[in-house]
């Protein structure tokens, strides 16, 4: 039977979760097509907000990266908002002209932010808070400092706020009600939660009422129906959200406050479904994960032909993710007559509980200061427990549960297995606990990437440490330090101090004295262990290729086909037609099948047999090319403008300068990857202020940069210093490539490296301590007198040639009957 | 059925390394442990078709220089969350020389 087509409209974390279950249950069943308005993959739209302050990056919360589309051979359209759906030829089109063809249709389209249309609502520097791009809207804004008005005292508008002071800007938020957050907390948490906000220097202002928003063609202020103005360059309205159901409407499928849907997920259109904040059930909307991983388990079953449980709706409980601020509340909290209520504060310590019981039982909860048995209370709210029996202790918490004194991990303890403990992701007590004993994971790391539990939004790290400790009892450390791997409890700084205190100088010693779980280490402490003995011991280590990822032993760039790529160092990105000349000679010769120029101003020659590579490297040394390090953790280019040999406003000799670089730097091995970039004026043409080291010529003399990134994380560099003359730039990129060298650990990027240590600390040292520079500098010269041998001319002459064997052909030696 | 076929010397293969054999159904990877034992398995991980020759050995296993899958060499069977088998043929070392088996058809 040929495949079924199954079109999905959305990319968000609903369906996300749909086509999990979906692969997980039947796989291979549809043929798979997703178009999504966003031009990424599948991430954690929760995380927006740690990415936001700062304490997360991008790459750490996504879902599905694009690895994950191509093995189980989903197609993604990224960038392509869906225009049409024609429900009765099945098909759907992009805005960019894509038609396809379903047999099902998923409708994911999320939910948008509400703009209040108050007077310069369109303004520039009017945002919202919903997707990357916004965030990245108000990370440039903090860059510039200044003021931000949030309106909009939910949680969005709280966590925005947050991480906007935490940028640095000077906050206001405006909110309408009297109390903040008020649909999740009552009256005293509100308030506790505006002091707290207010402590840390954010202006609260309750009852504001925006009239207007001031400004000629951006942003200058607010002004409130009171007639109070606000200064503010940004404004970010976090007013609430609305279902984005107006794709499905315009096309005949049923809507009136969301896209309408049954308890299977269905639209009024048998073939087409929904999930997510799109959809209306019953009389009602969704805004937070829980309940849409549930619809969307129950869709993931239904497309797998499967029959369970159906949709049903449960009361939510919140948290707000503002690192200090602990809250929690879940249900009904309103008062009335046939409702009681317990209350415990504890005001020194700022710590506010409510329970709010009817019949006996929880129906709501309110938690501020100490939240760690909210999802205990959680627990009961949903189960409906009658709760008489603890009634007098019942506030305390699953501590004190069992009467007597306080126990830390009755908590976890005292769950039914089917107790959620990660909201986010729907995972049980029951999960997590097997997952623990059957898998032997002993860290919670391994928690997170066996179970997801915990992986999201974080706020049950806690209890997922609890249950560590509970099912594992004092083998569980948790301030152990984050080990290379399985072969070690070491660190990698506890590894390379190690390294120097005692002495070691081989591998196999190494992994003698510092006791390796592992006879030979794996591949994920090898390449590390080598690199730290090729840094500690330039002179006397003989490097072991057995330790080298595959790029590096044959130095050459792996290919999916198993072919190799072949890339020539072009000094600063400078060529002439004679090695013009001899690429395209090599290219006939060896009829290798593609020529590109690379993003790094050189050229790569791809699809390179593993047998002609020797031969292809000899005929490029013979033209006086050498190896470009392509495939290194160590220096690729050096990126160059044509600086003053052409450029009308060039400042100084960017191409000589970057030449000059790039013939110090190459050949060194390095924690990973080492680009730089040298540009001629602050026009900056070669792209210097996202390199791990650039240089900005300017009418002085040159401003060295540190620390950009353009890879999967995105950022500006910041500067080193500014110095007058080519030497001395020798002098500190030399210096802080040394240090870096030394202190990072394997697979950091600079950025990643002074993120750690501070990027004051670095200039402390190679800006404000000549001693210490010259010193570095010093070892950085020293060892390059052992690494910059053309690694293909060698290989040419026939050093390391077992990397090189030739195919063998197997000889009959006996007949078996 | 299968008939057992020299290849290469002991010594031809390093020490934590691999060859490559050529054969009729293609290639065959020759690994050598640390602790000089020698495994042959197809050169295809069940993954994407990596040449798992080329990957680092360790223990005994090998991780496939593509996506990072780690096989047993003993088994074949691919390590930890991910699943897959690559075949394994048996393997003798008489006086220094390396022998493997391949069915009939397969040379
Ligand atoms: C060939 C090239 C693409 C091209 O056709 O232009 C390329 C190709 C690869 N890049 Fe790249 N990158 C190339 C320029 C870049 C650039 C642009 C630049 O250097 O100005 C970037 C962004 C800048 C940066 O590094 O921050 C870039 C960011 C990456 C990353 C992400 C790094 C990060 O820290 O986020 C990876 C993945 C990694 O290194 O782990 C990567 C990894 C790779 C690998 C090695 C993927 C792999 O593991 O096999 C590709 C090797 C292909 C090959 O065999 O040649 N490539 N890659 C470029 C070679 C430049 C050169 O002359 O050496
Ligand atoms: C900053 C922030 C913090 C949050 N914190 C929490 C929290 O702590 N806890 C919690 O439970 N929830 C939280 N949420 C809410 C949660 O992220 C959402 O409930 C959830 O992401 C909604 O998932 P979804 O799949 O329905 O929609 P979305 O994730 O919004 O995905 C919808 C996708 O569809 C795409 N799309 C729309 N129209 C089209 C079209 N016509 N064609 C193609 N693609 C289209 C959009 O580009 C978007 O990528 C937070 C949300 C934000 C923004
Ligand atoms: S060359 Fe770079 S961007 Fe292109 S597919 Fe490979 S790693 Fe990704
Ligand atoms: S091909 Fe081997 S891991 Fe992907």
């Amino acid at each position: 039977m040929a495949k079924q087509k199954l079109v999905v409209i959305g990319n968000g974390m609903a369906p996300g979760k749909v086509l999990e279950t979906l692969l997980e249950e039947a796989p291979g069943r549809y043929e798979i097509i997703i178009f999504n308005a966003e031009s990424r993959v599948n991430y954690n739209r929760i995380m927006l907000s740690p990415v936001l302050t700062g304490e997360t990056e991008f790459e750490e919360i996504i879902i599905h990266g694009d690895g994950w589309y191509i093995e189980n051979n989903i197609t993604l359209y990224k960038g392509h908002k869906v225009v049409e759906i024609d429900t009765s030829g099945k098909t759907v089109t992009s805005e960019h002209g894509v038609v396809e063809g379903y047999d099902k249709l998923v409708i994911a389209t999320g939910s948008y932010p509400f703009i209040i249309p108050v007077p310069g609502h369109k303004l520039a520097g009017v945002l919202t808070f919903r997707d990357l791009d916004d965030v990245h809207a108000m990370m440039l804004a903090a860059k510039a400092g200044g003021r931000a008005v949030v309106i909009g005292g939910g949680l969005l508008g709280l966590e925005a706020a947050a991480g906007l002071q935490m940028q640095g800007m000077e906050v206001t938020v405006l909110h309408l009600m009297p109390t903040l957050m008020e649909r999740q907390l009552d009256e005293s948490a509100g308030y506790l939660l505006e002091k707290a906000l207010t402590d840390r220097g954010i202006t609260v202002i309750t009852k504001a009422n925006t009239k207007e928003i001031l400004g000629d063609t951006k942003v200058e202020g607010v002004r409130l129906d009171d007639g109070t103005i606000i200064d503010a360059d940004i404004v970010i309205m976090a007013v609430g959200i609305r279902p984005n159901m107006h794709l499905a409407q315009e096309f005949g499928i049923k809507c009136e406050r969301g896209i309408l849907v049954d308890d299977n997920m269905q639209t009024s259109d048998p073939n087409v479904f929904s999930v997510g904040e799109c959809i209306q059930f019953e009389n009602y909307t969704y805004g937070l994960v829980a309940p849409l991983y549930d619809q969307a388990k129950v869709l993931g079953r239904r497309l797998s032909g499967l029959e369970g449980d159906p949709f049903k709706h449960s009361e939510t409980a919140t948290k707000l993710k503002v690192t200090g601020v602990n809250l929690f509340s879940a249900g009904d909290f309103a008062s009335g007559d046939d409702r009681h209520e317990i209350v415990l504060r504890d005001a020194a310590q700022g710590v506010y509980k409510r329970l709010v019981l009817k019949d006996d039982k929880i129906i709501g909860v309110v938690l501020y200061g100490e939240t760690a048995d909210g999802p205990w209370f959680y627990q009961m709210l949903k189960e409906g427990k009658d709760i008489s029996e603890m009634r007098d202790h019942l506030i305390f918490g699953a501590a004190y549960a069992g009467g007597g004194g306080p126990d830390p991990l009755a908590l976890v303890a005292g769950m039914p297995d089917e107790a959620e403990i990660c909201g986010c992701n729907g995972i049980n007590k029951g999960t997590i606990v097997t997952a623990i004993t059957k898998d032997g994971l002993t860290t919670l790391d391994e928690v997170r990437t066996c179970t997801r539990a915990s992986a999201s939004c974080g706020s049950c790290t806690g209890l997922v440490e609890q249950l560590l400790a509970l099912t594992l009892g004092d083998e569980f450390d948790a301030n152990a330090v984050k080990s290379m791997c399985g072969c070690t409890d070491l660190g990698h700084q506890d590894v390379r101090r190690m390294i120097l205190a005692k002495n070691l100088k081989s591998i196999p010693e190494l992994l003698q004295a510092l006791e390796w779980k592992t006879s030979c280490g794996c591949a994920k402490c090898r390449p590390a262990l080598n690199y730290y003995m090729v840094c500690a011991w330039p002179d006397e280590y003989e490097d072991d290729g057995f330790s080298r990822f595959i790029n590096e032993r044959v130095h050459a760039n792996i290919q999916k086909d198993g072919t190799y790529s072949v890339v020539p160092r072009m000094w600063g990105g400078m060529t002439t037609p004679n090695e013009l000349r001899a690429i395209a000679d090599v290219a006939d010769k060896f009829k290798i099948p593609a020529v590109k120029m690379t993003g790094g101003q050189r050229v790569d020659l791809l699809g390179v047999k593993k047998e002609d590579l020797t031969a292809v490297w000899a005929d490029l040394n013979a033209a006086g090319m050498v190896s470009g390090h392509a495939y290194a953790k160590g220096l690729r280019t050096v990126k160059t403008c044509v600086g003053t040999d052409w450029c009308r406003v060039a400042t100084q000799d960017s191409t000589g300068l970057g030449i000059k670089l790039e013939k110090f730097l190459w050949g060194a091995w390095a924690p990973h990857k080492l680009k730089l970039a040298v540009s001629g004026c602050p026009r900056n043409c070669s792209e210097s202020t996202c390199k791990d080291i650039g240089i900005i010529c300017i009418d002085s003399g040159y401003e060295i940069h540190f620390g950009g990134a353009a890879g999967m994380h995105i950022q500006g560099t910041q500067v080193l210093c500014t110095v007058a003359t080519e030497d001395e730039v020798m002098e500190h990129v030399g210096a802080l490539t040394q240090m870096y060298r030394e202190q990072a650990d394997y697979l950091d990027r600079i950025y990643k490296w002074a993120d750690k240590v501070g990027y004051d600390y670095i200039r402390s040292v190679i800006v404000e301590d000549a001693d210490a520079r010259r010193e570095y500098y010093d070892k950085f010269a020293f060892s390059q007198k052992f690494m910059q041998d053309d690694p293909w001319k060698e290989r040419v002459e026939g050093k390391e040639a077992h990397h090189f064997g030739a195919p063998l052909v197997p000889k009959k030696i006996e007949e078996m009957v | 059925m299968s008939d057992w076929y020299e290849v290469c010397g002991l010594n031809d293969i390093p020490l934590r390394g691999s060859r490559i054999v050529k054969t009729e159904r293609g290639c065959v990877a020759l690994f050598r442990t640390a602790d000089n034992d020698v495994f042959a398995l197809d050169d295809k991980c069940p993954h994407k078709q990596g040449p798992l020759s080329q990957g680092i050995v360790h223990d005994r296993s090998v991780t496939c220089p593509l996506h990072g899958w780690v096989f047993s060499l003993e088994t074949g069977e691919a390590q930890g969350a991910d699943t897959g088998k690559v075949r394994t043929m048996p393997v003798r070392v008489v006086d220094g020389s390396v022998h493997i088996q391949l069915e009939k058809t397969f040379a």
